[in-house]
This record gives C-alpha cells, structure tokens and sequence, in this order.
C-alpha cells in the first residue's frame, strides 16, 4: 500500500520542473545566446562595412578600374581613379614573404618544443614563444623602421630599406609566435601511443616525425599556416610602417609597396564621411573581409578533403 | 595408460627440442622500477629460438614492463629504470648503439589496438618502408601476405586507402599484428592481443602464430590462462613483479610445479 502511494508519487514528479531543470534550460539558453552572438555581430560588422561602402558600389563603382587598375589616386584633382590591383599586390607580396619566413621558423620550433626539448628548456621555450607573440605591432614596426630599414640599406646597397624584403621579414617574425604556439597544440595533440607505436616499428625520432607526427597533425598544423597567411592580411601597423606605402606592383623585394590595411589606416581619418574616397576605402574593407572569408573557405574545404581522404 | 605414457614422451620431446635450440633472449637479473615502484623483481630465464614463451599472471605483475624492456621503451620513459642484463642473440641490449635497429627486429603488439592516422595501406607498408624498400610490387606483396596472416585481409581488402584509425577496435588490433609482422621480425611480442578480438578470429590468429613459430620466436603475454596452455611451449608465470615459476607450459598446468601460488592462478582461484 504505501509502496503503492510512492510509485505513483514518482510518476507525477516526471511533470514537475524542479530547480534542476530550470539551471539546465538557463545554462542551455545563455550557451546558445553566447553562440549565436558571434554570428550577429559578424554580420552586423559586413553589413556595416557594405552599407557604407554601398554608394561607392552602386555610382562611382567600376569592376574593372577598382580591381584591375594599379592606380590609387583618390584625391586627383582632375580625375580621381579607385583601383586597388597595386594595393593587392602590395598585400599578397609581403604576406607571400612573410609566409616563407614564418612556415619553416614556426614548423621548426614547434616541433623541436614538442618532441625533442623536455623539462626546463621546453617550459622556457614555450613562455619566451608566448611572451614574443605578445610584442605590439607597433614595436615590430618601429624595429623594421630603425634597425632593418638601415641593415637592408647596407648589405643589399639599395637607396631605400622600406620594402616587400623589410615588411615580409618583420611580418614573418610577428606571426611566427604564435604560429608556432598553435602548430605545437597540434603536434601535442598527437597521442603518444602513436609515437610508440613507430618506434617500436624501429623508426628513427625523425621518421617518426615525419612519417607519423606530421601527417597526424595536419590539419592543426594547415590551421597554423592559415592563421598566419589571415594575420599576414589583416596586419596593418607593421606594414604601414615598414613597407615604404609606396603605391607600385613590386618587381622585386627592395621596390616598396603599400598594403590594403594601411591604406585605410592612414587615409580614412582624413576623408570626407560619404565621399567617394570615403565609401572607396570601404569597398577595400569589403574585399579584405571577401578574401579572408575566401582563405578561411579554401582552407575548411581543404581540412575537409584531407579527412575524407 | 599407453596413451599417458605418449604425452608423456612427447612432452619430454618438446623438452629437449626446445632445450636444444640456441637461447633467442637471455634474461639475468631484470629489475625494473618506476618513480612509484618496483614493477619486476630479479627475474631471471632464457627464451629460445622458435619457441612461444607465454607469460602469464593478473595486473601489474611487470609483464608489460618487461616487454618495454625489451624493446628499449624505456628511453620513452624517464622515470623507467632498468637494472639487470638483457641479451639479444648474445648481445647486451643495454650497450645497443643503434636502437632503431634493435627495435626493427622485434616486432610489439600493444594491449590497445594502435591504428596509425595512415591509410590500412601505408600502416602495414611503414615498417618494410623505413627499411628502404620502395618498390611498389614487393610492398604490395608484403601487405597482403601480412593482413591475410592477420586475418584482416578479407575485410579490407577493398577499402586499403581509407584510414586505418577509422577501423573497428577489433580490426585495429589485427592491424596491429598486420604491422608488426611487416617488419619481418625475429621476435615478436604480443601483449594480450586478443582483447578486442572476438574468438573465432583468434583462434585464426593462434593457427597463425603455431606456423609462424617455425621461422620466428614469439613471447605471448595473455590474460587468458587457456590461451597459454594451447599455444605456449613453455610459460612463466609472473605475480606481483616477481617471476614465481617457468616452466614447460604442460607441467605448469598439470601441476608438476613447487609453486602453490601458480597452481592457484592457472587453475582459477584467484587473480
């Protein structure tokens, strides 16, 4: 009998919310809001950005001058021309350079943190990575500014040391931090019983390395690159400071060039809000936000491809 | 009793048969200890050439560590320490300059099924590709021969590009075997490889591993007492890191043996 009452007591508890239940779906509400946030606010950044630019697309805008032009002459007094194909170049080329002298620096330290150093040296090695990433932009300008514009100027005898070779070295130097910290996380992410499982195989610790580490890693290690390539684009101190922001297609590493970022940064205080220059230089915004979007497309189809294979 | 009398003259049979083949690995005074411990206690004895050595005994009693010993794992391990002697066909393996070498001459199959992040292919063509060979024929020889030994072939054989990690833990673990075979080892060691592997494929495992004895020496660790007895010549039973009894895998389950402890385990009465 009173087994009975209890039974069906319990039942009926099954409809009742008690303080439990209300936690889970709070929890469970502020985890969406928090997730979902970050798409809002990424929208809201490109609607913004296109809105302003919006004039600029639909009057003065031509496909054909502002991607295909090399000349930047937004303030001509007879004949303004908006085409960024020199900016472009100006970007890709630094980023390019930066690029071949971060990937084997950051590879190299990451993987001689994560598999050979032990004990006090890879603690220190780890912070001292940590503690350069967190250098300012501006201090890496100034250094390229005071200390690698002279350099250049004397070993390579060139009038200016403000170039592709100068940004692409300091641009290197700067993503190389923390390319290194995220390629090391995916390095240790690899678990051990796969090294074991190569060693006892007889492989040498570079094989093991090599033909086990690195392709389990892959796509932490593609995640790396492609975090630096996107901080490559979207630096803008730096460049500004040690690129010369001269507008020109380089023809070498000692011409200086100007990047997409800098552009802005040095030109939109001094615009007319709704000018043509105005909504040009948020068209240049719009493209940069295209091309990361397109990196980071390029780079999930690639992560994807390399798991199904 | 005519028929007790034949086991017992086979028995002694594979007695001197085994006596007589050369001593594959001797082992004088093996300790081995962790940070947190002893994990083997002076254990002393020889394997020989193509014999099964089956070691058996209940959780922690060294038998991982003394397979770790062997293939020089330590190095992986700081806090491993290993005092005694170890020889490899009469070489010290302590004073081994080339690991890797030494290493690629013993082939390990690990408790946990290891599927390399490779594809079924490239993880059985690893070994015999470390050692140089590159000609695609003779790899493609060697993969089939060593997944059909492993009784894995027939279920993979037509997906060998796609990721040997994404296999079942069963298939893993005879993708393991797969591998370890591929290195054309003298010694091969198997620690509880039949954990994720249901009994019809390890008893095609086991008729395997009775052929593969002519060419090779094997050490079989297992859990399972019965696993000993069918495929064992001699067995060494190992109890709280110490090394209680080895003997003729027969003798130790007839109960021809001084030790109480072993007649226990084998018998199941505790452990």
């Amino acid at each position: 009998m009173n087994k009975q009452t209890r039974a069906s007591s319990k039942t009926t508890d099954f409809d009742r919310l008690n303080r439990d239940w209300y936690i889970d779906k709070a929890v469970q509400i502020l985890v969406f809001i928090g997730g979902i946030s970050a798409i809002v606010f990424i929208i809201g950044i490109f609607i913004f950005i296109t809105k302003e630019g919006m004039g600029f697309l639909l009057g003065d805008f031509s496909f054909k001058e502002f991607f295909l032009s090399p000349n930047w002459r937004p303030t001509s007094e007879n004949k303004a021309t908006y085409g960024i194909l020199a900016l472009i170049a100006g970007t890709a080329s630094v980023t390019g350079l930066a690029m071949l002298v971060a990937i084997p620096f950051s590879l190299g330290t990451a993987i001689f943190i994560a598999e050979f150093a032990t004990g006090k040296t890879r603690e220190f090695l780890k912070i001292t990575v940590e503690l350069l990433a967190a250098i300012p932009s501006v201090v890496w300008g100034f250094i390229g500014l005071a200390i690698m514009n002279p350099l250049i100027i004397d070993i390579f005898d060139v009038p200016v040391g403000l170039n592709v070779l100068n940004a692409g070295i300091i641009l290197g130097l700067m993503a190389a931090p923390i390319m290194t910290s995220i390629a090391e996380d995916a390095l240790k992410a690899v678990p051990d019983r796969y090294r074991e499982a190569a060693e006892a195989l007889g492989a040498t610790r570079w094989q093991v390395i090599y033909k086990v580490v690195l392709p389990a890693a892959k796509n932490g290690l593609l995640g790396a690159v492609l975090l630096g390539v996107g901080r490559g684009f979207g630096e803008t101190m730096a460049v500004l400071m040690a690129t010369g922001h001269a507008i020109n297609i380089p023809g070498s590493v000692f011409d200086s060039v100007r990047a997409l970022t800098a552009t802005i940064a040095a030109e939109l205080g001094e615009t007319a809000v709704g000018s043509p220059h105005y909504k040009a230089l948020f068209t240049i915004g719009i493209s940069l936000f295209l091309i990361t979007f397109v990196i980071n497309l390029i780079a999930d189809l690639v992560v994807r491809g390399v798991k199904k294979g | 009793m005519v028929g007790s009398n034949a086991v017992n003259e086979d028995r002694s049979l594979v007695k001197d048969g085994t006596e007589q083949s050369p001593v594959k690995l001797g082992v004088e005074n093996l300790s081995i200890h962790y940070e947190t411990g002893p994990a083997l206690q002076n254990v002393s004895f020889d394997i020989r050439k193509n014999e099964i050595f089956g070691i058996i005994g209940p959780a922690n009693a060294g038998k991982t560590s003394f397979l770790k010993a062997i293939n020089r794992m330590d190095m992986f391990n700081p806090g491993m320490k290993i005092d005694g002697k170890i020889t490899f066909d009469g070489t010290d393996i302590s004073k081994v300059r080339n690991v890797y070498g030494l290493r690629s001459r013993i082939g390990v199959v690990f408790p946990l099924p290891v599927g390399l992040p490779l594809s079924v292919y490239d993880n059985v063509a690893l070994a015999p590709r470390l050692a140089g060979l590159k000609n695609k024929a003779e790899l493609n020889v060697i993969v089939e021969r060593c997944l059909t030994r492993a009784a894995l072939w027939d279920e993979v054989k037509d997906r060998l590009n796609s990721l040997g990690s994404m296999l079942s833990g069963g298939q893993q673990q005879r993708l393991t075997i797969a591998r370890a075979l591929s290195q054309d080892p003298e010694l091969l060691m198997l620690d509880e490889f039949s954990i994720a592997v249901d009994p019809v494929t390890t008893m095609r495992i086991e008729d395997v591993l009775k052929e593969l004895k002519n060419e090779i020496t094997i050490i079989l660790v297992t859990n399972l007492v019965q696993q000993a007895r069918r495929l064992a010549d001699r067995t060494a039973f190992f109890l709280e890191g110490q090394c209680v009894d080895v003997a003729v895998t027969e003798d130790l389950f007839t109960g021809e043996v001084s030790d109480q402890r072993t007649r226990d385990y084998v018998e199941g009465r505790f452990g």
